[in-house]
């Protein structure tokens, strides 16, 4: 065992990393609770991540502008949330088939571009740290703050944008006409459809929104928390994300919930290794994905599932 | 309807699949190679000689087997994404089971253990999701991804610890692999049999040139295919007979096309849910089982052993069409665009990625094409719908252009 680390100083390290780790699947699984609110099952999430964390990552490697980087990665989320759109909205496809279709072109979309823009791995400067502080103060930090500060305030930009968008979701899905507009698309899109509401147009915003965030999260993981761009690095992720949404009852703050429980465990198998603890790796690494299925088939109440899930909308039917 | 536009919707794969070779060949101009040369390097690396052939067949077998797999589920009403998990278990146990025979058995008791084992293991893997679905609401798609990633820890797990080949301890390499299996256990290979049968002339020593050479050559001169290939033909027949042949298949798909309806009829739902998650991982499973004794003879890298298989597989799968026998066609198409994306990568360049490129768009159009066939049966049987026929709602909703029609119909 490392001596020259206390157990506080790992208990921090955990709880920091799970925070830092949460990042991607919060954006893309706010995304996704949009998307799915409003009765379309996006499961190409993983698709676009990959190619919004290529295009962010192209974008910073030739200007060297993080800004411009997420702005392309956003608009690259986007279309790819159009084409998903305009597939399962408007030629009604079978969704979880369409996603799997998103996902694979994604997939070779990233890698090609990857392989034939870079070739090879490089790494970049991403997003660092976002010290706040007192106005011309050095230590007077919020990150200097004994424990909570360590563990809460020593993250990137894109960390703390992924947390401050859980209220924002959660106050427009539940709070605005919007989001009543959205949750009764989602709900009972003939009634809404019967008040005038155009139920296609709202499930096309979602779906595009959803696009946009997991853009977003892909950006998250190759320009703020890896910094690198791999072929399929995402490995998954995008498919947790959804699962996420699942099993946070389709609520931004549930979703929150299970994404840090998920994070933290991951955040725990890491700090696991690194401490070289007598626990196989793959059995460390399997352990998220073992929780995810677990905390699916758990009975507890995890809120309504938005009716129409997965049906298209036919007027008349 | 005209036999014309039968013909048209029954094709409607292969439209989808023509337009997304478009938009490949869009893409290859885009980066700067030329279309035609690219097409025409994967299609005649693919189908143009004995060794492109064999390799087609090779990967035919595996993306038969598991678009069979996903064929059942969806007949079932589930979609199984966990094929790349399941193929990968049951090629995982094969291996151990391989291994840990030795040469202890006969050839065809040791082959028939080890399948028999690799499709057990990929039924149990299918039987979880299934489970879960069936008793517990847990979304199959999401459990099967999961799964996967399951399966592919356990495997290094595996191939790391207790399954690792003692050769790699002594050279102190440790790659996570397995030990060969015994090499009776290999399953025949084409030029076995032709062997077998009295055939060894090489098609040059025969002076059989040409296509008709390269063809002779697939079939006596020793390639990779093998005769799992053959046994995955069999199994599609099987698949078709248990759907429309036999009770449980009725039954499978009458759950999957209106479970409360089923319900209604006696059928005990989460029984069958289960079942066909269950099949469906079975044909995953035995094509990870063939996969080792017909080609890779032991277990190593878990992903290079599925190489997207459970996907892909399910590209083949809506093909063709859904059908076991339309998959035999779509196996062997899919499986010459795969080994053709590693000839145009070889001849000019374009990463192979290309091929997966135009995989989603495949599965993208394929989905979509179907609301043509949704249209064109409504308008089929559109005069029947216009009348409401039963309880017409007192207000009828309003809608712009309906408005009338609704005023009409009230009595």
């Amino acid at each position: 065992m490392n001596d020259e680390l206390s157990l506080l100083a790992i208990v921090i390290g955990v709880l920091h990393s799970g925070i830092r780790l949460a990042t991607p699947y919060l954006y893309a699984a706010l995304g996704e609770t949009f998307s799915q609110r409003s009765g379309v099952l996006n499961l190409g999430v993983e698709g676009i991540m990959l190619v919004g964390a290529f295009t962010s990552f192209y974008t910073v490697l030739q200007t060297d502008s993080l800004l411009l980087g997420l702005l392309v990665a956003a608009v690259s989320g986007a279309i790819m949330g159009l084409i998903m759109a305009i597939v399962s909205v408007t030629l009604q496809a079978e969704q979880g088939i369409s996603g799997i279709g998103l996902y694979l072109f994604g997939l070779g979309l990233s890698g090609l571009l990857f392989k034939q823009l870079l070739g090879t791995p490089t790494g970049l400067n991403g997003f660092s740290e976002w010290r706040v502080c007192v106005p011309g103060s050095e230590s007077l930090c919020l990150g200097n703050i004994p424990i909570l500060g360590e563990i809460l305030f020593r993250h990137s930009p894109m960390v703390y944008g992924a947390f401050l968008l859980v209220p924002v979701s959660w106050w427009i899905l539940m709070k605005t006409q919007w989001g009543l507009t959205i949750r009764a698309v989602g709900q009972n899109p003939t009634a809404a459809d019967s008040l005038g509401i155009n139920v296609a147009q709202v499930r096309y915003w979602c779906v595009i929104v959803g696009g946009i965030l997991a853009g977003i999260a892909g950006a998250s993981l190759s320009i703020s928390l890896l910094n690198v761009f791999q072929e399929d690095m995402t490995n998954g992720l995008g498919f947790i994300a959804v699962a996420l949404v699942y099993f946070g009852g389709w609520s931004p703050i549930g979703v929150m919930f299970g994404t840090l429980l998920f994070s933290t465990v991951n955040a725990l198998q890491l700090w696991a290794q690194v401490l070289d603890l007598p626990i196989p790796s793959d059995v460390a690494v399997m352990l998220p994905y073992l929780l995810t299925v677990i905390a699916l088939a758990l009975p507890f109440n995890r809120g309504e599932k938005p009716a129409s899930l997965t049906r298209p909308f036919e007027r008349g039917k | 309807m005209s036999r014309m536009s039968r013909l048209f919707e029954t094709l409607l794969p292969l439209w989808a699949t023509l337009v997304a070779l478009a938009i490949g060949a869009l893409i290859l101009l885009l980066m700067g190679a030329d279309p035609v040369e690219g097409y025409t390097a994967m299609f005649t690396g693919a189908f143009g000689n004995k060794n492109g052939l064999a390799d087609v067949l090779v990967k035919a077998t595996p993306l038969l087997l598991v678009a069979l797999g996903i064929a059942i589920a969806f007949r079932g009403g589930t979609i199984n994404i966990g094929a790349e998990g399941q193929l990968i278990m049951g090629a995982l146990v094969t291996a151990a089971v391989g291994v840990g025979l030795g040469e202890s058995v006969g050839k065809w008791v040791g082959i028939g253990l080890c399948i028999a084992a690799g499709t057990l293991t990929g039924a149990l893997y299918g039987a979880i999701p299934g489970y879960l679905k069936a008793r517990l609401n847990v979304n199959e798609i999401l459990s099967t991804i999961m799964l996967n990633q399951i399966a592919i820890q356990i495997s290094y797990f595996m191939l790391r610890g207790a399954m690792l080949d003692p050769k790699q301890i002594e050279q102190g390499t440790n790659v996570p692999q397995s030990a060969r299996l015994g090499r009776v256990y290999d399953l025949p290979r084409f030029t076995d049999i032709a062997k077998s049968l009295g055939y060894t002339e090489s098609a040059k020593n025969l002076e059989i040139e040409g296509f008709r050479g390269e063809l002779y050559g697939l079939l006596v001169e020793p390639t990779r295919a093998h005769t799992g290939l053959i046994l995955a033909i069999v199994m599609a027949i099987l698949v078709y007979v248990l759907l429309w042949r036999t009770t449980v298949g009725y039954r499978i798909r009458m759950v999957g096309q209106n479970a409360a309806a089923a319900r209604y009829a006696g059928v005990n739902v989460a029984k069958y849910t289960t079942l066909s998650l269950a099949l469906s991982g079975a044909f995953a499973g035995l094509a990870g089982a063939i996969e080792i004794v017909g080609l890779h003879h032991r277990m190593f890298e878990p992903e290079a052993v599925s190489a997207g298989y459970g996907f892909s597989g399910i590209v083949v799968a809506l093909f063709g069409k859904l059908h076991p026998l339309g998959a035999i066609p779509a196996a062997l198409l899919f499986g010459g665009l795969l080994v053709g994306g590693d000839k145009m990568q070889r001849a000019i360049q374009v990463p192979n990625v290309l091929v997966t490129v135009i995989l989603g768009l495949v599965v993208l159009f394929v989905v979509s094409s179907e609301i043509i066939v949704k249209r064109r049966s409504a308008r089929r049987v559109g005069v029947e719908k216009q009348t409401p026929l039963e309880n017409p709602p007192l207000n009828p909703p309003r809608r712009e252009g309906e408005k009338k029609e609704g005023k009409e119909a009230q009595p």
